[in-house]
This record gives structure tokens, C-alpha cells and sequence, in this order.
């Protein structure tokens, strides 16, 4: 079954309250996703441990239900300096 | 011997180890075959094992490293990431430096 794009994001926001997320349907399917999360709450966490929150926010659907997820993770801006 | 030991074992047998689904020379999905033009790219010598052709492997890797998806990138015995963590880590040089140290 595919998932809709609001309800990727529903389920991110709901783990991680201050993201701002962004998705994009890759392919017009409703099954390939690309998903752009930017959190403060990333700031000290490797790439590694970004994605893991992100897939954990998605409570095992990432790999099942959802296939194809591109994931991308950022801290904002004003976090970096 | 369990998956996690024989997930351990090949980690540790080979500096540059990538789990795909297919094979180098035909990956058998998109992020697998993103994963290795990247490694291609960088002229790395790595090894590959092909999850599709192991049910055993295919479940346990996601365990290994509570990462729920393939491919997975180790460098000398460390989960470096998946595919997009390898495309950021290429675009910055970090991959680069990574594989010339491996």
C-alpha cells in the first residue's frame, strides 16, 4: 500500500515537532518519495544517527510499506554558524 | 553461525564492503545502483554481497546496524550509511578521503 506524502510528513512532525519537511513525489506514484528534514534537534547527531531519528519517526515503514524514501537531513542555517 | 556473526564476519574480512541487492555489474534497484556508481566513480576497490541471494543476510543486516534499508556502505568494520548518506558524503569529499585512508 502505498503512503501518502501528507501523512510522511504527519508521522515526522509528530516525532520531531520542530522539522520542516519537504517531500517530493519522485515518480508521480505515491511509492517513491524524496524527503528533506531540517531539525535543530539534529545539531551534535552523525548522518547516521539523523536518518535512524527520521526512519524511527516512520515506525518501521521505511524498507516495507514505504519503499523508496531519498532521505536527506540538515540542522538550520543559523545552527551551523 | 548466526547472521549477525556472519554479517560481523565479512565486515571484518573486507576494508570497503557494500550489501546491494543484485551485483555490481547488474544492480537489481536504483539506490543499489546509485551506491555503486559512487564507488565506481572514486575508483575504490570494494567487495559486494548480494542480499537478494541470502535470505539469511537480507533480514539480519537490517538488525546489525538499525538500518532499515540496503544498500550499506562499511568501511574498515564501521556502517558508514546508505546511499544518501554516500551521495552527501561524495559531494562534500568526505567519501574520497574515507576510501583513500581504507
Amino acid at each position: 500500500m502505498p503512503m501518502a506524502a501528507p501523512e510522511i510528513e504527519r508521522l515526522i512532525k509528530d516525532a520531531i515537532p520542530d522539522a520542516e519537511v519537504t517531500i517530493r513525489d519522485l515518480a508521480g506514484d505515491g511509492d517513491h518519495y524524496a524527503a528533506r528534514v531540517v531539525s535543530a534537534s539534529f545539531a551534535g547527531m552523525s548522518r547516521i544517527k539523523q536518518h535512524q531519528t527520521v526512519y524511527a519517526a516512520l515506525g518501521g515503514r521505511v524498507g516495507g510499506e514505504l519503499h523508496a524514501l531519498q532521505l536527506e537531513t540538515a540542522v538550520p542555517q543559523s545552527e551551523n554558524i | 553461525m548466526s547472521a549477525n556473526d556472519r554479517i560481523a564476519e565479512l565486515v571484518k574480512a573486507n576494508n570497503i564492503v557494500l550489501f546491494m541487492k543484485g551485483t555490481a555489474l547488474f544492480p537489481q534497484c536504483g539506490f543499489s545502483s546509485r551506491a555503486i556508481a559512487i564507488l565506481d566513480r572514486l575508483g575504490a576497490a570494494y567487495e559486494t554481497v548480494d542480499v537478494l541471494q541470502d535470505p539469511e543476510i537480507r533480514a539480519g543486516i537490517k538488525e546489525y546496524s538499525d538500518w532499515p534499508t540496503v544498500p550499506q556502505l562499511y568501511v574498515k568494520g564501521e556502517f558508514v550509511g546508505g546511499s544518501d548518506i554516500m551521495m552527501e558524503m561524495f559531494e562534500s569529499g568526505e567519501l574520497q578521503e574515507l576510501l583513500q585512508a581504507a
